[in-house]
């Protein structure tokens, strides 16, 4: 077998293992780092469901990724948004307006919707469907979570003069 | 609109979802995040062909794969007497690995269990199987020839499966024949599949006392449990069938699937836990739904009533009768196919036939072939209203049946509870702004432009049903519901449905707390447990509300007759004085002195009195009828005549669902079941090609839209509540999907219509437009 | 699904990474963002014997103007493209391409040298290179050769890259003033290749004659395929509605696509046609003429 020594920062966290090179990327953050909210759903790259943030901001299907590939790079899961239990606006505006059903394409929206926020912090109702397009949903026929992103957006721009005081 | 009047306590209201937090914090709990200790991971190895004899299986190679544990064929299964299975309406057996041949492409021939996943995978792809290919049946049409006999296996040496029939054929046909017009029409419903993300998949294992825990992606875990019972001869209490949660389910995570009895046999064999998750492939190719030809005619006189209406369907089931229809109904509840319309005399005939073909027909997002039907009565009077040269509505509006119908018995023998059709259509028409599109369409035609407007005005059959008729396996379809009210008011629910994302946990909460004045918030809601909850027959078809909720309701107000006489006990005075209002006790005549639900929960542990202490009920509910809702859906399409693409510009579905417990959840379902209906319209279909090949395996072929291409949904509703139900509802998680796809077709036929098309088959994607248009304008050139 | 097992060399310098190709010769493949390779191989499509990852190589990824060119490193992702603002602003082809390839998702990893190099009959990035006259930049046993992207695409998933060899950048003449494009792509939803799609770019002259243009066709036939004809036809001319309707009658004549799930031969054809005569359209609109 060919296995190589990985490690990546996973929400911050350094995660080091052996694995196999063909290991997939989605495979290492559920078994290695045991963390299960990043789902499998196809195997042609096509639903997003196991979409994470590489280096903070650049959602990639973690599915079409070796594990070997994301070496000593940071990576950033669903579980990362909600420190200490506190809801990240996005998961608040998700919970708010409905924008999930049974929940499994969710964490995948959620993470491709922060990186939607940050690259345009305003985003139109086209814009945000554009934005969600690599992510398939079957349950909430999209216009909830369209919704939910409209509320982040409001909410986070209000946010950031807030913060910009202290 | 008749929205009720009483402020409601839980009911009605849109509460937020209690499963949500942990779904948004990536802390649910999927089949595949569950692991055991020592688990062997499963991989299947699947048919290239869809029809040949197995001459060999030869596994020396896979297990020489690192990490390879064992290989399986049928040989070994039949050895334990688990080869084949029964379907769930019992009038067919299902190989669960090839048993001497092959049937479909993608069949199950050989399970693989290895130490890791991949090494599984490694070991399926090294199985040599040695294929005798056979002539393929790739369509009902060939097989009903009987030239190749697919199922030697059987009794009867035919490819026809049965006939089934609804309705008076005769007083039909005379009254065709006395018609002032017929109208004719071949509408074929295509294949499709409910295509949940999470593909479904579990882990089996034999505890150290011999019990099965099974983990499973079960929408009806007890259906499992007894099923399993049936094909293993497990005794029912040693299987413990657990269903985690569910990345949706939408009728595919019915059927018991030969992986599951894999699973379960390599773990009994081998005596290690074994996980198997389906890849996306083995999802798409297990099962699929619809699958209809179906030929309608329907009478009319010359100033639009309609006569008379007669279907004769020829329906492809695949390789065996996988159905998951009740055993009486082998075509579902097909029998709706007189739709919201007063038809005099009608008459529905269905074949079904066995083909070279995956096995399924699930029920699939509807209530067992109510879109088949809804689909093809609403296109069809679209036809009819073009040939009587009449606006759609109008032709409709004509024939509805009337609100002071009802209770209505249709000529295909369902009692129709309730419905006001004109209303929710007027609404609708209404809040579209039908006059001024109409005006919009008659400025584009006259450019050359091809703008649409689509109705769909369907009524739907949901809620199976009352045990009189209805039964999966011979178990009757009722649901159980068990509620236990702890001292401080707080309480848990547990019922045999099984939430796959509608929201179970807070609409089970709201019920509840509805009938009992207290706080939905402190309610546990507990499914999918066999150890736990009550017995019931899961959640499919539409049937939850209408039946699981009603066992709630009933049960809540069983605890409610329970706590009238602890609260007699508390306040001292008669029981027969107390009367329940603004979800409390009081004593008649004396308005201050009343006791609330609480405090009675307190005394039912605390100060019982001679009352049996406790607080809590069980109930089974067999519902007296089926419900129907109904609903008016539009839809505007504008249609790209050089490229036949099709925008929908608009999409309004006003629905009326009887009472509602929760319309944000309400409206979501909409939104979910008309982004299906509007895929299935336009996108999917598992189509085959002549030899047998299935062409749609997998996402890239299998189309899921995406929020680009899914219209932005404009919902609505009207309230007819059910006469029948304990709080009057209805269903509401199907309709979308089994009233829009004819609002869609509709509505682009309806643009072409200046062309002369009269109808284009599902799914209408660019070409057949395109086709279709360059067809019309060849001929207007001739 | 699991791809199989492969031998993996992680490559730091495009040294390395060539050495590492040298040394495997045909057994050796690229992996670049791998959103075409991993998919393939998860299905076992493809089972290369030893991946190279370019990935780690920083001085690949990039995207610079330099000596009339804009020039885009081999591990210069998608997206990098579609979010310069520069971009946007003056290659209005490019900024068209980079937002219908593929997902969103798929082009924060997927290269451009990448997709060129793979060769998909149904790319989008191959039928750009050809309309703006791209160059590719090879690294052989010879040291460095520039391929122009006609002889550069060989046939299906076949490229002028030989055994050994890889790509490092991709080099597109930067646009004039009086230059614009169009990308026109008919899909059936986000995320699948093209039915088939037509890139144009168009230059006129100060007289408003047209001056150069570029016409390609992907997703028509084994590979994406340069309309000569039409561009011959609309070189010297000034722009009519006539004109426009011969050029894009060019298309189908050279097309031979596939019949499959997307749709027939026919109808694949006709939208040949349809495709090269909305981009002509389009990106004259752009230049501000409308025809
Ligand atoms: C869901 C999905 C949808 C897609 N839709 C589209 C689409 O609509 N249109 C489209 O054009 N593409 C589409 N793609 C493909 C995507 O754009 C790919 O990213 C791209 O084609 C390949 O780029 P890559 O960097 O990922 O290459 P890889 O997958 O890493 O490599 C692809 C091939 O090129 C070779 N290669 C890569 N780089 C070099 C190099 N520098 N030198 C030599 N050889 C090299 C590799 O060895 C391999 O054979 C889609 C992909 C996915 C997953
Ligand atoms: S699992 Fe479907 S795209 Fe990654
Ligand atoms: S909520 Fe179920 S797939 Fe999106």
């Amino acid at each position: 077998m060919n296995e190589i020594p990985v490690s990546i920062k996973i929400n911050g966290k350094q995660v080091t293992a052996s694995v196999e090179s063909r290991t997939l990327l989605v495979h290492f953050i559920r078994e290695q780092a045991e963390l299960t909210g990043t789902h499998v759903g196809c195997d042609s790259s096509s639903c997003g469901v196991c979409t994470v943030l590489l280096d903070g901001d650049k959602p990639v299907k973690s599915c079409t990724m070796f594990a070997v590939m994301a070496h000593g790079h940071e990576i950033t899961t669903v579980e990362s948004l909600a420190p200490g239990g506190v809801l990240h606006p996005l998961q608040q505006a998700f919970w708010d307006q409905h924008g999930l059903q049974c929940g499994y394409c969710t964490p995948g929206m959620l993470m491709t919707s922060v990186a939607l926020l940050k690259h345009n912090p305003n985003p139109t109702e086209h814009e945000i469907r554009e934005g969600l397009s690599g992510n398939l949903c079957r349950c909430t026929g999209y216009n909830n979570i369209v919704k939910s992103i409209q509320q982040a957006a409001g909410v986070m721009s209000q946010a950031i003069p807030a913060a910009a005081d202290d | 609109m008749t929205a009720p009047t009483t402020e409601k306590f839980a009911m009605g209201k849109s509460m937020k979802r209690k499963e949500d937090p942990r779904f948004l914090q990536g802390k649910g709990n999927y089949i595949d995040d569950i692991n055991l200790k020592g688990q062997l991971y499963m991989a299947l190895v699947h048919s290239p062909y869809p029809h040949a004899n197995i001459k060999g299986i030869d596994s020396s190679a896979a297990m020489k794969v690192e990490g390879a544990v064992a290989c399986v064929t049928s040989k070994e299964l039949n050895a334990y007497n688990v080869g084949w299975l029964p379907t769930f309406h019992g009038l067919d057996k299902q190989m669960v690995l090839a048993d001497g041949k092959v049937l479909y492409q993608y069949q199950e021939v050989a399970a693989c269990y290895a130490e890791t996943r991949e090494a599984a995978y490694d070991m399926a792809e090294l199985v040599e199987v040695d294929y005798e290919p056979l002539e393929v049946v790739n369509n009902p049409f060939k097989a009903m020839k009987d030239d190749v006999i697919l199922r030697p296996d059987r009794e009867n040496k035919t490819n026809h499966i049965y006939n089934w029939n609804v309705g008076d054929s005769s007083a039909t046909d005379a009254a065709l024949a006395a018609s002032d017009h017929v109208v004719k029409q071949h509408v074929v419903f295509p294949r499709c599949h409910a295509a949940p993300l999470e593909p479904c998949g579990c882990i089996a294992e034999f505890d150290t006392m011999g019990r099965l825990q099974f983990y499973v992606t079960s929408q009806a875990p007890h259906v499992y449990r007894t099923a399993l019972f049936l094909v293993l001869g497990i005794p029912e209490d040693k299987i413990h069938v657990i269903s985690p949660d569910l990345g949706g389910g939408f009728g595919n995570k019915v059927p018991v699937y030969p992986g599951y009895v894999c699973a379960i046999a390599g773990a009994l064999v081998l005596k290690r836990p074994v996980k198997w998750i389906e890849t996306r492939t083995e999802n798409l190719t297990s099962s699929f739904a619809r699958d209809y030809h179906m030929d309608i005619e329907i009478g009319a006189s010359n100033d639009g009533k309609l006569t008379a209406l007669k279907v004769n369907t020829v329906a492809d089931h695949g390789a065996f009768d996988a159905a998951a229809d009740p055993s009486k109904y082998p075509a579902g509840m097909f029998g709706i196919v007189s739709g919201s319309y007063d038809f005099p005399v009608a008459y529905a005939n269905l074949d079904a036939y066995f083909t070279n073909k995956q096995p399924g027909g699930v029920a699939y997002r509807c209530s067992f072939r109510v879109t088949e039907a809804s689909y093809l009565i609403e296109r069809a009077m679209d036809i009819v209203a073009d040939e009587l040269k009449m606006d759609p509505t109008e032709l409709r509006r004509k024939n509805f049946i009337r609100k002071d119908q009802f209770p209505y018995k249709s000529p295909l023998n369902f009692t129709y509870d309730s419905g006001d059709y004109e209303h929710t259509m007027d609404v609708a028409l209404e809040r579209i702004g039908y006059k001024q599109l109409l005006k919009e369409q008659a400025e584009k035609r006259a450019k050359g432009e091809l703008m649409g407007i689509g109705i769909s005005t369907f009524t739907e059959v949901t809620g199976a049903g009352p045990s009189k008729h209805f039964d999966i396996l011979g178990i009757k379809m009722f649901d159980g519901a068990e509620i236990r009210i702890h001292p401080s008011g707080a309480g848990i629910i547990r019922t045999g449905s099984k939430s796959q994302g509608q929201g179970h946990e807070t609409t089970w909460a709201q019920i509840v707390a509805e009938e009992l004045g207290l706080d939905p918030q402190n309610f546990l809601v507990e499914e999918g447990d066999t150890d736990t909850a009550p017995y019931g027959l899961g959640t499919y078809a539409s049937r939850s509300t209408p039946v699981a909720g009603g066992a709630l309701a009933l049960a809540a107000r069983k605890i409610r007759e329970k706590a009238r006489k602890i609260a007699a006990h508390v306040l001292e005075v008669d029981e027969r004085d107390l009367e329940w209002k603004d979800y409390k006790f009081e004593v008649m005549g004396a308005p201050g002195k009343s006791i609330t639900m609480k405090e009675i929960a307190f005394a039912a542990y605390t100060n019982p009195g001679d009352n049996e202490p406790g607080l809590e009920a069980t109930l089974y509910y067999d519902p007296p009828n089926m419900v129907f809702p109904h609903g008016t859906y539009v839809a505007v399409v504008d249609v790209d005549r050089e490229t036949g693409e099709t925008k929908v510009r608009r999409f309004l579905a006003i629905d009326d669902a009887g009472t509602i417990i929760n319309p944000m959840i309400v409206e979501g379902q909409v939104h979910g079941g008309l982004t299906e209906g509007f895929a299935i319209a336009f996108m999917q279909e598992i189509a085959y090609d002549e030899a047998g090949n299935n062409l749609a395996t997998n996402f890239t072929d299998y189309l899921v839209p995406t929020s680009l291409e899914s219209p932005s949904w404009e919902t609505g509703h009207t309230v007819t509540p059910s006469p029948h139900h304990p709080i009057g509802a209805k269903s509401v998680g199907e309709s979308p999907n089994v009233g829009s796809p004819a609002a869609f077709v509709n509505a682009v036929i309806d643009a072409l219509s200046p062309l002369g098309v009269r109808h284009i088959d599902m799914p209408l994607t660019r070409e057949k437009v395109w086709a279709a248009i360059r067809a019309a304008e060849g001929q207007a050139a001739d | 699904m699991f791809p199989a097992s492969f031998e993996y060399v992680r490559a730091h310098t495009t040294d390395e990474a060539f050495a590492a190709l040298q040394q495997h010769g045909f057994d050796g493949r690229v992996l670049a963002g791998g959103q075409s390779l991993i998919p393939a191989m998860r299905y076992r499509l493809a089972r290369p014997a030893v991946l190279v990852d370019i990935n780690p190589i920083k001085d690949l990824e990039f995207l610079k103007e330099e000596n009339g060119f804009l020039r885009i490193g081999a591990t210069t992702r998608d997206a990098a493209l579609e979010f310069a603002p520069w971009i946007l602003q003056r290659y209005s082809l490019i900024t068209a391409v980079s937002k219908v390839v593929a997902d969103p998702i798929v082009r924060h990893m997927g290269t451009v040298v990448g997709s060129v190099c793979h060769n998909d009959p149904a790319g989008d990035w191959t039928a750009t290179s050809l309309a703006s006259r791209a160059v590719m930049v090879v690294r052989g046993k010879n040291g460095l050769r520039e391929v122009p992207i006609d002889e550069f695409l060989v046939d299906s998933y076949t490229t002028a890259v030989e055994e050994g060899e890889m790509a490092l950048e991709l080099k597109i003449p930067i646009p004039d003033a009086h230059t614009q494009g169009s990308y026109q792509k008919i899909e059936r939803k986000v995320g699948d290749y093209a039915t088939c799609a037509a890139a144009v770019q168009i230059s006129l002259n100060a007289d408003g004659t047209i001056r150069q243009a570029g016409i390609a066709i992907t997703a028509a036939g084994p590979i994406a395929m340069r309309v000569a004809a039409a561009e011959a036809m609309l070189v010297g001319q000034k722009p009519s509605l006539e004109l426009i309707k011969a050029a894009a009658a060019e298309a189908p004549k050279i097309a031979s696509p596939n019949a499959d799930q997307r749709g027939s031969s026919e109808y694949k054809k006709d939208m040949t046609r349809v495709l090269v005569g909305r981009g002509i359209t389009e990106a004259l609109q752009r230049l501000g003429v409308n025809a």
